[in-house]
């Protein structure tokens, strides 16, 4: 929403961070989505993962498509800039907005229908450039907006409110990522903040493509006995393969986990993420592990979670295109521009 | 046929791959360095190798750049075309072929003079490699063509050792296959012809360049840093051009490290995506395409359109509808560019005539983007970017400043009360806007949704109604910013003919060629949309206007009806859209057959 100068009445025993702000700072307009809605669960995900990383709000910028996800954004960060585009198209927004100012924090929030459908080439897209974002897929495996159609995150067998079964398969957008070389693939449950929030913060510091799949039930329309996205099926079928800690730069790294269980991999702005193994067979640096590992468990009905791959080596569009560094956008006209003189010059080879 | 100096056009055929390309450009080059005006046209096939494709090079000495479709001279080089080659030489005229091969006798004209070369045999006798020997044919045509039409030898080599100086061994083969054509000519045809060339001194402050790159150059003058494309013909060496030009001037002088962003996007609506994303960051962006990439990119020129968003898009026009003739010239976009998306919507349209306009207005654009924050639409053709037009030099003003628009700055919003982001403060209908990243007060939610003046989101109908009607009336500010027509007055005329575009060079020869026979018209191109109020009034003063434009549903037309509310007895139309740019004849026939109809 617009920024409206109202007093910040705070309590004066709020906890502030690193650059004086409360986590109220961080927060946006009252929510318009159902009670219950997993995508408020994830939007205060976000709002701690920020506060507690002490970014200031307006160096942030908060890209969406369209849908009930994609309205997430006015909901967090109110001094940060929104931008609610088309249907499917928040990528190349995206992309441009990073082409010119690389050093905006973006965020970009999208549903499964947007990503999936609608805007799956352009995510597919987006991957394959690595450009510098945290996009996270708030996946409720039906469309809220239109009332209840199935999405292509659905699973086949699962059904509508009203009892029709889905006959195609899912898409899966965490393999889907996986297979396009995303550099940092997560997965993690609305329900689950204690392993959404580091996970968080971890595609925040990371420097290229930070995907991010949330399973976020829809509390109108998908969240019955026959959903596979439903709060209770999630619960009971979500393993976790690593617990992902993220830890910033300036903070110590502690081997408080046994040795030979604990990776830590570090990223490009110093920070850290510790992966202590729950699986015993799974490494997290590792695409074609991390890619079996889904399958298999999805065969047997799980959800595995977790941050599921992470590229010690990515370079995002920015370091690809060899650009200068800070942002393009305010270059002084000067540096830009040739000037009279290198025309005239130039045109000699037009005669 | 008798002497004609400086006055003629010729035309040659060759197939497409053949690399027919260089020789061609050296018969150009060599012309205008003779100082006489000279222009050329690419008749090419959507396809890469084989298929038949010609090149016109048109020389007056009078400065008349249109498209004439009558040769003095074929070069017939290509035999699956020769029968449709033959039949387009004028009456009078001559026909050069390789004679290596025997002349089919029935395709013979009583009227024409045929000069045979041994192209084939003479070069399959002077060069080994098979590649050299199919180059070099092409090298020894222009060799043939300068006898016979008197170029300047001195000025051939000159062009000869600077193209090639680099390369030995290619300026040897070069100078060797003008020479055995040249040569042959020489020994075996009154060279020169009657149809020849000589000296002249006007061309010394022009240039030779194509429509792509005079308006890739007009964005890196502008300060454009993020070009984001799908390749497109006949779009698709605009961004090359600025690629190049980028590489030569925008590289940091020590690093290496490039100040720009080229993104070459998965489609049309991405790449439009993407400069709406640059342009709401506040880079100057922008994206070349043609009709079919418009198409794709409605949604999003809608989201710019209302959200407010700064856009420069190239449109070189291609046929249409569908994909078209995508090889083929003509203005089928002129509609779609003003009014593209759902919705209510009009859009700034600039529209050069050629490439030094390309130029100017491709830079104009940037700042009209930025001040009414909004889509701007350079709406060129394949004709204006990617055929050889002799134009003035090109000059730049180097106290130029990009006119940003209303951006407030991290000072200005720490001083403001308040900033809201659709509030017309200034009573031009044109909003401040804030970049994302400057400063917490310009926090706002940009969306495509329903939106009041404070920029919340709304489904209230006054509140929508408010901002939809604000839009209008700042793209209608735009009237007196977008480029004023060029109008021609012509002393005792009673008649309006009025253009647009690429229309214009066939237009100005055709009102000379009116004028000798009596018919005489006040002439308008108009150069930007929306219209100014001066477009009404030069419609409204004569009983009848012309209204030249190249595509079948008389779009212009249209648009003139729609803006101006002239009568439509007033605007007749002459319409030509075969794919060609249009000649001198089509205006005429077209103003002729509508006064015959009228008498």
């Amino acid at each position: 929403m617009t920024y409206i100068a109202k007093p910040k009445v705070h309590h004066p025993s709020l906890k502030k961070n690193e650059i004086g702000l409360t986590r109220r700072d961080y927060e946006g307009a009252i929510t318009t989505l159902c009670a219950g809605c997993g995508h408020d669960s994830i939007t205060a995900a976000i709002i701690q993962a920020f506060w507690e990383m002490s970014i200031p709000p307006h160096k942030v910028a908060k890209m969406s498509g369209i849908g009930c996800s994609s309205k997430t954004p006015a909901y967090f960060l109110r001094e940060a800039h929104g931008f609610n585009s088309v249907h499917g198209r928040m990528p190349a927004v995206a992309t441009g907005a990073n082409a010119a100012n690389g050093d905006l924090i973006m965020i970009g929030v999208s549903g499964d229908g947007d990503s999936l459908s609608i805007g799956l080439g352009q995510l597919c897209h987006a991957i394959r450039r690595n450009v510098n974002m945290l996009y996270m897929l708030e996946n409720n495996g039906v469309y809220g907006l239109t009332k209840g159609q199935f999405s292509a995150s659905a699973d086949p067998g699962s059904t509508a409110k009203k009892g029709e079964a889905n006959t195609m398969q899912a898409i899966d957008s965490a393999l889907l990522a996986l297979t396009l070389g995303a550099t940092f693939v997560a997965r993690s449950f609305s329900g689950d903040k204690a392993q959404l929030v580091p996970i968080i913060q971890a595609g925040l510091a990371h420097r290229g493509f930070a995907f991010i799949d949330i399973i976020s039930p829809c509390v109108t329309f998908n969240d019955h006995e026959g959903s596979t996205k439903s709060y209770a099926h999630t619960r009971e079928h979500k393993v976790e393969v690593v617990q992902a800690d993220f830890v910033p730069p300036a903070d110590e790294i502690t081997a408080d986990y046994q040795a030979g269980t604990v990776k830590n991999v570090m990223l490009h702005d110093g920070s850290w993420v510790k992966f202590r193994k729950v699986a015993d067979d799974y490494d997290p640096t590792n695409r074609d592990n991390a890619y079996a590992h889904i399958r298999d468990h999805q065969r047997k009905g799980e959800v595995v979670t977790g941050l599921l791959y992470l590229s010690g080596d990515s370079k995002d569009v920015h370091d690809q295109n060899d650009t200068v560094p800070g942002p393009l956008y305010n270059l002084p006209h000067d540096q830009l521009c040739p000037g009279n003189d290198a025309l005239q010059k130039l045109q000699q080879q037009f005669r | 046929m008798t002497s004609r100096v400086n006055d003629f056009a010729f035309k040659i055929a060759t197939a497409n791959g053949t690399g027919s390309a260089s020789a061609n450009g050296l018969i150009m080059q060599a012309i205008f360095r003779m100082g006489v005006p000279v222009t050329g046209k690419n008749v090419f096939p959507s396809n890469i190798q084989g298929l038949p494709t010609w090149y016109e090079i048109r020389v007056n000495k009078h400065g008349y750049t249109a498209r004439t479709p009558h040769f003095d001279l074929m070069l017939a080089l290509n035999a699956a075309t020769y029968a449709k080659d033959v039949a387009e030489v004028r009456s009078g005229g001559y026909l050069m072929f390789d004679s290596s091969w025997p002349l089919d006798e029935k395709l013979k004209r009583p009227d024409v003079t045929y000069l045979g070369v041994p192209l084939a045999e003479m070069c399959n006798a002077t060069f080994k490699g098979v590649r050299e020997r199919i180059l070099m044919k092409n090298i020894a045509y222009a060799g043939v063509l300068a006898a016979l039409i008197g170029m300047d030898t001195e000025v051939i080599a000159a062009l000869t050792k600077e193209k090639y100086a680099a390369k030995k061994a290619l300026l040897d083969s070069n100078e060797k296959a003008i020479a055995l054509g040249y040569d042959y000519a020489r020994a075996n045809f009154p060279c020169p012809l009657p149809i020849h060339l000589e000296k002249m001194d006007a061309t010394t402050d022009s240039i030779l360049i194509d429509g792509n790159t005079a308006a890739a150059l007009g964005a890196v003058y502008a300060g454009a840093t993020v070009g984001a494309w799908y390749p497109i013909t006949p779009a698709t060496s605009v961004m090359e051009a600025f690629k190049g030009f980028c590489m030569k001037y925008r590289r940091d002088p020590d690093t290496k490290k490039k100040k720009f962003a080229i993104l070459q996007a998965e489609d049309e609506l991405a790449a439009l995506g993407m400069v709406i994303g640059a342009s709401w960051a506040g880079a100057r962006a922008f994206t070349p395409t043609s009709g079919p990439g418009i198409s794709l990119m409605n949604e999003f020129i809608g989201l710019a359109y209302y959200a407010e968003i700064p856009a420069v898009i190239v449109d070189v026009q291609r046929t249409g509808p569908s994909t078209g003739m995508p090889t083929r010239t003509q203005q089928g976009d002129l509609m779609l560019c003003a009014h593209a998306s759902h919705g209510d919507t009009r859009h700034i349209c600039l529209y050069p005539a050629d490439p030094r306009e390309a130029f100017e207005m491709a830079a104009k654009a940037f700042d009209l983007a930025e001040r009414f924050q909004t889509p701007v639409f350079l709406v060129s053709d394949l004709d204006i970017g990617m055929n050889d037009w002799m134009v003035p030099k090109l000059a730049w003003d180097d106290s130029y400043r990009p006119d940003r628009g209303k951006v407030l700055s991290a000072d200005d919003l720490e001083k403001a009360r308040s900033f809201y982001r659709y509030l017309d403060v200034d009573g031009d209908g044109i909003p401040q806007r804030s970049l994302p990243g400057v400063h917490p007060k310009g926090a706002y939610f940009t969306r495509g949704s329903g939106h009041n003046k404070y920029g919340a989101y709304t489904e209230d109908g006054d509140e929508y109604q408010e901002v939809l009607d604000r839009i209008a009336r700042k793209v209608q500010g735009a009237t007196k910013a977008v480029p004023p027509p060029v109008m021609k007055p012509t002393p005792g005329a009673t008649m309006g003919l009025v253009t647009v575009g690429g229309c214009h060079a066939a237009c100005v020869e055709a009102m000379d060629l009116l004028a000798a026979e009596g018919i005489k018209v006040n002439y308008m191109r108009v150069r930007g949309f929306p219209f100014g109020d001066e477009v009404r009034q030069f419609l409204e003063q004569h009983e009848v206007n012309f209204i030249v434009e190249q595509n079948r549903d008389a779009q212009l037309r249209s648009l003139l009806m729609l803006e101006t509310g002239v009568h439509v007895e007033k605007l007749e139309s002459v319409r030509y859209y075969a794919g060609f740019p249009m000649s001198a004849h089509h205006v005429i026939s077209g103003v002729k057959a509508k006064l015959e109809k009228a008498a």
